[in-house]
């Protein structure tokens, strides 16, 4: 099976493609931070997100308003006061604050969920993809199994049988359920590498397997790496979101699904309160949005056939 | 051709072992206990009656018996298509309640599909490489993708449903209507019907479209295209062959997506209060049904594995080296 079907070393993780590997050159880091700054889908990016973690970080410093709290009069409009821009929800509590801090918590669930997510699939990968023989096979029937299996469905019937959740078991659990197509997709490429001949050399020199993956295959594949995680961060963020719409994110706390969540449980809709469900998907959407086409931009400055400058 | 379905039933099977084993093992070993929590929601009881409903509930569930045996009958009624007993649905029987709830899910969800993934690829393949189509298609694809299903749900319905009131804003059908076979609930069932599908279909529209695109140019860059290119053939040559090679991957990316995409219908159903599976296992949440709710999970694994091997028949048929290496050819 391994290998045997040609199609499956060229894998597509669904709506956003995982790139190919470049040729494993030397290159300059020089010429990357060239065509970065002069990469229009990568500046763009970039100054999104940084104006969302700032917001994110700096948020509920400079603005310490308990997200809460009643803090002025219920379904006040957003207005050019300051301390009102975003308005007030049904309870009056300060849309900004919850806001600030349910982006907060999405990077958050993001870098752990994502961050443990490229970890296991990295491991599941290399190993299944280096190793070949017994150890590929029963890697990838454990990486099918997950593959198929709806992680949300997952989520929803393993969440819901705990009374108190904390952000921390949300990014731990979406972590540990959505890395198979990662695995997968790295395994396809340490499956390509693994037969070159500088991997032969190091073979050859006696060297271990793990010391070959860290040090020649994982580094001539950082750029992959690099791409698969900035896709799972935000694969995380948007799973995190649709845990808390349904009433299963953490307990205590705030986050964007959380909002709409309340949004939609208090009528905001039939009030009319769009200020209250829109600024949580305005700030999901470019989070998103941002990391895919960061997603884009980088692999257009690794990979030199695909620039179009 | 054997080998290569007998591997995937393999799998299917493993999985579908797995999901269910996951879904007996979570209600006993998770802190807490449910049958505890299921008592103490009836108020207003003595102690003794809550003594003896706990040991009824228990004896019910036959959650008194040993963990093997338990097992065992697990299984057993599993087979049997025998769910259990739903708390919100008042003693319906859960298969039962799934079963009302099914036909409203996949008329949503299978429209959906299947458009957004043709819509999609179309698009995303005129859009490849062509100025003007391409710096419009590709930021509104990746505004698209990155949406949360429910977010997208929330504004068409505040602006198409409340605000401009083109279209109902939630349930399956009026609240005046019974469901019959009449014009009158026919028409009040697609209009109903018309914003969560739009929602689903745009959101999953962006990704197929940028996925394509994305491939296309892969395509377009590989040797096989440059040598096309080389000996003259005509552009849109090129690109049918291109387009080919890029449609298998999203084949497979279909597959890949289910998962994500389940999670999307539910929460869209649950926006709108369409009557189907997403707003079941909301209600099942809401009022601690764990019998539905398992009932669900088993449900849409099944329906996933099922989607799943329709994919890959679908592969074979597609693409002829898998076909090849089937019959004994080399590709």
């Amino acid at each position: 099976m391994s290998g045997a079907n040609p199609a499956e070393a060229r894998e597509s993780a669904g709506p956003i493609m995982v790139p190919q590997v470049a040729a494993p050159e030397g290159k300059p880091r020089g010429e990357f931070l060239f065509f970065a700054l002069r990469s229009k889908k990568f500046m763009l990016s970039v100054v999104i997100l940084g104006v969302l973690a700032c917001i994110a970080i700096f948020g509920p410093i400079v603005d310490s308003t308990d997200p809460v709290a009643q803090n002025g009069l219920p379904m006040l409009q957003p207005t050019l006061d300051p301390g009102n821009w975003f308005g007030t929800t049904y309870f009056g509590e300060d849309v900004f604050a919850q806001f600030a801090n349910g982006l907060r918590a999405s990077f958050f669930i993001g870098f752990l969920g994502g961050g443990l997510a490229a970890v296991i699939g990295m491991t599941v990968g290399f190993i299944a993809g280096y190793k070949g023989g017994w150890v590929d096979e029963a890697l990838n029937m454990i990486t099918n199994v997950f593959l198929v299996i709806p992680t949300l469905a997952v989520l929803l019937v393993v969440t819901s049988y705990l009374q108190a959740r904390g952000v921390m078991f949300e990014a731990v659990f979406i972590g540990a359920t959505s890395w198979p197509w990662a695995a997968r997709a790295i395994r396809a490429q340490t499956f390509s590498l693994r037969s070159r001949e500088f991997i032969d050399l190091a073979k050859l020199s006696g060297r271990g397997s793990r010391q070959i993956i860290v040090s020649e295959i994982a580094s001539n594949m950082s750029s992959y790496l690099l791409l698969t995680f900035i896709l799972l961060f935000g694969g995380a963020i948007l799973i995190a979101a649709s845990l808390d719409f349904i009433g299963l994110g953490p307990t205590g706390g705030m986050s964007l699904g959380l909002m709409m969540y309340n949004a939609v449980t208090w009528a905001a809709l039939q009030l009319g309160i769009w200020w209250w469900f829109i600024p949580p998907g305005v700030g999901i959407m470019a989070t998103v949005g941002a990391l895919y086409v960061m997603n884009v931009g980088l692999d257009e400055i690794f990979n030199p056939k695909l620039r179009t400058m | 051709m054997r080998r290569y379905f007998g591997r995937k039933l393999l799998t299917y099977g493993i999985t579908f072992f797995v999901a269910a084993t996951i879904d007996w093992l979570i209600p006993r070993f998770m802190p807490g206990d449910p049958v505890a929590s299921l008592v103490s929601r009836t108020n207003g009881i003595s102690p003794e009656s809550a003594k003896a409903l706990y040991d009824y509930y228990n004896n019910l569930f036959g959650l008194n018996q040993p963990l093997p045996v338990q097992y065992l009958n697990f299984w057993v009624a599993l087979l049997h298509g025998n769910l259990g007993l739903s708390v919100y649905g008042h003693g319906t029987s859960v298969t039962e309640m799934i079963m009302a709830a099914v036909p409203y899910t996949l008329a949503l969800l299978i429209p959906a599909i299947l458009l957004s993934w043709w819509a999609g690829n179309s698009f995303g393949a005129l859009a490849a490489r062509r100025k003007w189509l391409d710096s419009t298609v590709l930021p509104m694809g990746y505004i698209l993708t990155a949406t949360p299903y429910m977010w997208l749900a929330l504004v068409l319905s505040f602006l198409l449903a409340f605000s401009w009131r083109m279209f109902p804003l939630s349930g399956g059908y009026g609240f005046n209507l019974e469901p019959t076979l009449t014009w009158l609930f026919f028409t009040d069932l697609v209009a109903h019907w018309v914003l969560p599908f739009l929602s689903l279909f745009l959101v999953m529209f962006g990704g197929w479209a940028i996925g394509m695109r994305n491939m296309i140019i892969y395509e377009l860059e590989s040797d096989y295209s440059r040598y096309l290119e080389v000996l003259g053939a005509p552009q849109s040559l090129v690109r049918k062959y291109a387009f080919r090679n890029a449609m298998l991957p999203q084949i497979t990316g279909l597959a890949l997506q289910l998962g994500v995409i389940i999670g999307g219908q539910l929460v869209t159903e649950i926006v709108f209060s369409y009557p189907g599976l997403g707003h079941l296992v909301f209600a099942a949440i809401q009022s601690a049904d764990y019998f539905l709710l398992q009932g669900i999970f088993l449900f849409i694994i099944v329906g996933v594995l099922v989607a799943n091997f329709l994919v890959d028949i679908v592969y074979v048929i597609v693409d002829p080296r898998v076909r090849v290496s089937m019959t004994g050819g080399t590709a």
